[in-house]
């Protein structure tokens, strides 16, 4: 895409399009990712809740893959996840491992 | 056509906050500013303006309210004061980067340590880089005027951006002089209907604003906002010369005195313009060819026709009533920066006087003009930087 110069740019930064922020892939910020382990998890869906970024996905009611797009990889889901018998659901890798 | 009335500045200023009627005033009181707002305060209560106030709990959340309240798409205004201009050095920035065309009347006051509530200029000489336009003005009367012009210049397509309005803390805020008021109507016409650009109101046109913006495209937005000040000094001369058919009082982007023909000359800011221009007429009564020049538009600064201005003069004193430690005075580096494409030009030296109120009395200018006559004589400068009216 190419970058807007300084002539084209409006003035004081007002975006006039809605729901641009979709455009704004901010899953490259994250540090830790957040790995789902589906037998460990009870469907609480205390992760979607949680998530300040809509980054758990939910299909049918259901707990679905996170979408890396856009979760920052704040831990909170994983701070959150109760898990199975101890077993926690989310788990947080660090990236590039 | 108007009245001639005994005033004070903030009084002044407080009527044509009135005439121009403005969506929306958030203001927190502080010395010497308050007493503009609590008339203006007064006239709202009675019915005479359809403002709406809105008190908040400090200066930050004042400028704060006026900024979202412009991008809701109203005609802001507020006033404030030394520490309070201060307090709101974050929110200024705000302002101006988003473009909000929000008028604020300053009213110079020192800023602590030592606490100290009088006429002072380092409270806007701390906000001169804050994006904001600063008309500064001599007398009651240039303040009223001021007021009425800011918001036409502020709103202009061209320029968009937030203005202030300097005026000096007592000296002009609570001292009574002859100041002629124009009729209502003629204000409510010549200041019209605002139309904002982006208004957060229009909702059939969501928009988001103040968005985080990366190095890609920061440098772009800053760019575009000095585009916006180039234009200025245009908005300036074209509402000027408006008002000039509405008033009959005349202003540019700096006022000249006896300045033509002049050797020796003084550039001096507000109040004590006045006083200096009486020791520029006794020193040309004694035969000096003294001049003076008082800058009215400080941003953005009108670099080459200052230099024009002054270039032919012998020595010129800066005089500054703000102080950089360690440094010059905020209004001699400009002064200097007008002057210095210029092969021939003046010697020129600074003088700090009159912080946190202290008197600035016509022995002051002599001293200063006579200094200036013997550098104009020999070339020699004893020191670039002094005080004035300071004891040993």
């Amino acid at each position: 895409m190419k970058l807007k110069g300084w002539k084209e740019v409006t003035p004081g930064a007002v975006i006039t399009e809605a729901g641009s922020a979709l455009k704004f892939k901010t899953g490259s910020w994250r540090a830790f990712k957040p790995v789902w382990i589906e037998e460990n998890c009870i469907q609480c869906l205390f992760c979607w809740l949680y998530c300040p970024d809509m980054a758990v996905k939910v299909k049918d009611g259901k707990r679905a893959e996170f979408d890396y797009d856009y979760c920052k990889g704040c831990g909170i889901c994983a701070l959150e996840c109760p898990g199975k018998k101890g077993n926690k659901a989310i788990i947080m890798e660090e990236e590039g491992r | 056509m108007g009245k001639v009335v005994a005033i004070t500045g903030n009084e002044a200023v407080a009527n044509a906050l009135r005439q121009i009627n403005p969506d929306v005033c958030a203001a927190y009181p502080i010395t010497p500013q308050t007493d503009m707002m609590q008339r203006f305060s007064s006239f709202v209560n009675d019915g005479k303006v359809k403002t709406e106030i809105i008190l908040v709990e400090s200066e930050h959340s004042a400028m704060s309210c006026c900024i979202g309240a412009a991008a809701a798409g109203g005609r802001v205004v507020t006033a404030t004061s030394g520490p309070g201009l201060a307090l709101m050095w974050e929110m200024l920035f705000v302002a101006s980067g988003m473009r909000l065309p929000i008028f604020m009347p300053v009213v110079n006051r020192a800023l602590s340590a030592p606490l100290n509530i009088h006429g002072d200029h380092s409270d806007a000489m701390g906000a001169r880089d804050s994006g904001w336009i600063q008309l500064w003005t001599e007398n009651a009367q240039e303040a009223y005027d001021n007021a009425v012009m800011a918001l036409l210049i502020a709103e202009h397509s061209d320029v968009r951006l937030p203005i202030m309005v300097c005026m000096d803390g007592f000296i002009i805020s609570h001292s009574i002089e002859r100041v002629e008021l124009l009729d209502d109507a003629d204000v409510k016409k010549f200041v019209g209907d605002y139309k904002s650009l982006n208004p957060l109101l229009d909702i059939n046109h969501p928009k988001s604003i103040g968005p985080l913006i990366l190095p890609d495209y920061y440098m772009e937005f800053k760019r575009s906002q000095h585009e916006a000040m180039s234009k200025v000094k245009d908005v300036v001369l074209n509402v000027s010369d408006d008002f000039a058919k509405l008033s009959g009082r005349k202003y540019g982007l700096f006022e000249t005195y006896r300045l033509e023909d002049a050797e020796v000359g003084l550039v001096v800011l507000n109040s004590a313009a006045g006083t200096s221009k009486d020791v520029v007429d006794s020193f040309r009564d004694k035969g000096i060819k003294a001049g003076l020049l008082k800058p009215r538009l400080f941003r953005p600064f009108p670099y080459e026709e200052v230099g024009e201005a002054l270039k032919h003069l012998k020595a010129v004193a800066v005089l500054d009533r703000a102080d950089s430690f360690g440094a010059f005075g905020p209004l001699y580096t400009e002064i200097a920066s007008s002057i210095y494409p210029y092969k021939e030009k003046p010697i020129l030296i600074n003088k700090i006087y009159g912080l946190g109120g202290r008197d600035y009395m016509p022995s002051h200018g002599e001293l200063v003009l006579n200094e200036l006559a013997e550098i104009a004589k020999t070339g020699k400068v004893k020191t670039f930087k002094e005080y004035i009216g300071v004891r040993e």
